[in-house]
């Protein structure tokens, strides 16, 4: 009776640091397409602005950001116009923070599935960070209309986009990933959640340039690996100051987050179960 | 026949931490605990769900799961499916497992039938293709199809079960993992439920069911297990295991508990006696039973009566049998007396309270309520809302062949028909 014959699939107690099943995990693709496909229609059910929403809410944030930090305050822009700078900004931003907040609620909110079948449950965050693509696809647009209005014309360097909304994506899902973890036992994350959202704000060039962190303090700046993100979107999107080596320390955080995440998850997740 | 087993569970056992898995600890909560552990270092409070559970199924097979609840049956469920690990031991399985623990599992109220179908179906582990391929089939089953774009918040509640259950019915997975919470619904839908496992199992699947119903157990299933305080009691043939957990149900100190005392006539006791004369609190459906009274008569009472009476879990008098109803002479004298009354296999499937009056024609000297109470366990034929389950024969005692469906012109007669 040993394990090796042909077709057995085993339930015993975990061990080891990481077994990332990624066969299992593109069998149940489809799943997570529809779980996302889900979570897409359920936000705009009954919504008359609907997926306009996507498109209202960062302009929203261009409106008051400007106002505020460049009327009041009399932020710089790295010579970009600041409306335009902000909205690219924003748009980073508010995918991630947003995608990021999705993923640490999905265990929770899908706590049904997760008592009640089997499925790799690193499915339930990967799916809870891809909705938001869709609003990003549908406000990116909005930049066509901004550019004659600003004088802008990307360069060679918009190719390089893919590049920065996966790494938005892999941002989002490192520490969603834990977070997620985290929250099917404390419930605190929960909380938690938005008032690391705001302080992320604050912390990250979305309002401001890096440019405007002192020197010496650039390289702890962009331990925060929104820095890399957002300074690669206004790069390939604005034609603005190409990413400085803060960009490959904010990766490498990336890296080590996206590692701790998946340990912790994989760790805790064949106890989702019990404890959520 | 190949002998090739499909599920093996080698020595498993399941540990929950007491609280764990009550939803949501606060990381306050935490931290005390944490404080605790440091000054006194309690040990956490734990329950064994399951203890050393082992047992194979063959291919094709179905396996009954019985049990009281909390007895460990879900867990074992969770556990074959793969949703929980066990703290020990190992579980294999061999193919696709579908562990219906729920019907509707991720239905989500805002999305239409169509769209929950899908999601329902990738759940499940049914892939787009073959959804797309069987929907017209599972719409029909369902008997939804002008409700398949309306959210299924709008549905009824059959309509919303009937639906969640035909994605289940249609999945084909080599193994069958079934909950009692299929159970939910009407009778017509428990047919179907059970209508339907019997299909898998026709189709070669390998089914475990669970169930608090002994009789679709002793139906579906040759062989079964019966699980209780998390260990197997009993396993092997269904009949047998079914006969023992029905046997050990009974608790006689449970009928123990003190009774109302009212001066001339005190009751000891009443209890529930199964055929063998043994004492029972889980009696079978089809096999009769007696109350037996034990009460003292503490100086005569001249035309004492008694009675002893039998109330639905409803509350509805069903039975109320009194001495005086039969002829023969009643004891008055005092002395202790225990007395019987045999009750044929008429009640059906549930649960009853006995309760027990004395006293005369013109007044009451003792009424106790309360006195026992009993399950009746087996089948109730479909039928659970009857009160009684008779088995009436029914006979045909006129027949007449059918009319030729003759209107319009009465000048032809038609060859056949009278």
């Amino acid at each position: 009776m040993t394990a090796s014959a042909a077709g057995w699939v085993e339930n015993r107690p975990r061990s080891g640091l990481l077994r990332l099943d990624l066969r299992e995990l593109w069998a149940y693709r489809e799943l997570a397409g529809f779980m996302a496909l889900r979570d897409v229609r359920v936000r705009y059910k009954q919504a008359v602005l609907g997926i306009g929403w996507a498109v209202f809410q960062p302009l929203a944030g261009v409106v008051v950001f400007t106002i505020v930090f460049k009327r009041l305050a009399d932020v710089q822009s790295d010579g970009l116009p600041y409306p335009i700078f902000a909205f690219v900004g924003l748009l980073a931003w508010n995918y991630t923070s947003g995608a990021l907040t999705k993923a640490t609620q999905s265990l929770v909110s899908n706590a049904g599935l997760v008592t009640k079948v089997y499925f790799p449950r690193l499915l339930i965050p990967l799916a809870a960070v891809l909705p938001g693509l869709l609003d990003l696809a549908v406000s990116l647009p909005v930049l066509l209309v901004l550019y004659p209005v600003y004088g802008i014309r990307p360069g060679w360097a918009l190719l390089t986009l893919p590049l920065w909304i996966a790494a938005a994506v892999l941002v989002a899902l490192a520490v969603g990933l834990l977070l997620a973890a985290l929250n099917v036992r404390y419930r605190d994350v929960n909380q938690a959640i938005s008032l690391l959202v705001q302080l992320w704000l604050f912390l990250s060039p979305v309002a401001y340039p890096t440019s405007a962190v002192p020197e010496a303090w650039r390289p702890v700046y962009a331990l925060n690996p929104m820095v890399g993100v957002i300074e690669g979107f206004r790069w390939c999107l604005l034609d603005g100051p190409a990413p400085g080596p803060e960009s490959l320390v904010s990766a490498g955080v990336t890296a080590a987050l996206l590692g701790v995440g998946l340990v912790y998850f994989q760790r805790t997740e064949r106890r989702f179960a019990d404890v959520i | 026949m190949s002998a090739r087993n499909a599920i093996e569970v080698e020595q498993v056992s399941k540990r929950y931490r007491l609280g764990e898995h009550r939803s949501g600890a606060r990381l306050g909560e935490a931290a005390a605990a944490a404080l605790r552990r440091v000054g006194r270092r309690p040990r956490p409070e734990e329950i064994w769900s399951l203890r050393d559970v082992s047992f194979t199924v063959e291919e094709g097979h179905a396996l009954g799961v019985i049990g009281r609840n909390g007895a460990g049956k879900s867990t074992l469920l969770k556990i074959l499916g793969r949703i929980t690990e066990p703290t020990s031991g190992v579980t294999r399985t061999r193919g696709r497992v579908a562990a219906l623990l729920e019907v509707g599992t991720g239905f989500h109220p805002e999305l239409t039938g169509r769209e929950n179908l899908f999601l329902n179906g990738a759940i499940l582990g049914m892939s787009r293709r073959a959804m797309t391929r069987r929907l017209d089939e599972i719409v029909e089953f369902a008997g939804v199809e002008r409700f398949l774009d309306t959210p299924v918040k709008r549905y009824s509640s059959g309509m919303y079960l009937r639906l969640a259950f035909s994605v289940a019915a249609h999945i084909e997975p080599d193994i069958l993992v079934v909950d009692e919470v299929l159970a939910v619904g009407d009778a017509e839908f428990q047919a179907k439920c059970v209508g339907r496992m019997h299909k898998a199992e026709r189709e070669g699947r390998t089914v475990v069911f669970v169930s608090h119903n002994l009789d679709a157990v002793a139906e579906l299933c040759p062989e079964a297990i019966w699980l209780d305080r998390g260990e197997i009691t009993a396993a092997g043939d269904t009949d047998s295991v079914i006969d023992s957990y029905v046997r050990a149900a009974t608790s006689p100190d449970r009928d123990a508990a003190p009774l109302v005392h009212t001066g001339e006539v005190t009751l000891h006791g009443v209890r529930l006696l199964d055929e063998g004369g043994q004492p029972a609190a889980t009696i079978r459906r089809d096999r009769p039973f007696r109350i037996e009274v034990r009460y003292t008569i503490h100086q005569r009472v001249p035309g004492l009566d008694m009675s002893a009476l039998i109330f639905a879990a409803s509350g509805t008098r069903l039975v109320d049998e009194a001495w005086s109803d039969t002829e023969g002479s009643r004891p008055d004298r005092p002395g202790t007396y225990t007395v019987q009354i045999a009750v044929p296999p008429v009640l059906n499937v549930g649960d009853y309270r006995v309760g027990f009056w004395a006293g005369t024609a013109y007044e009451t000297l003792l009424w106790e309520p309360g006195a026992a109470s009993f399950r009746l366990e087996g089948s109730a034929r479909g039928r659970p809302e009857r009160a009684v389950a008779l088995f009436l024969p029914w006979q045909v005692v006129d027949e007449q062949p059918p009319r030729p469906p003759v209107e319009a012109d009465s000048g032809s007669t038609s060859a056949i028909g009278p």
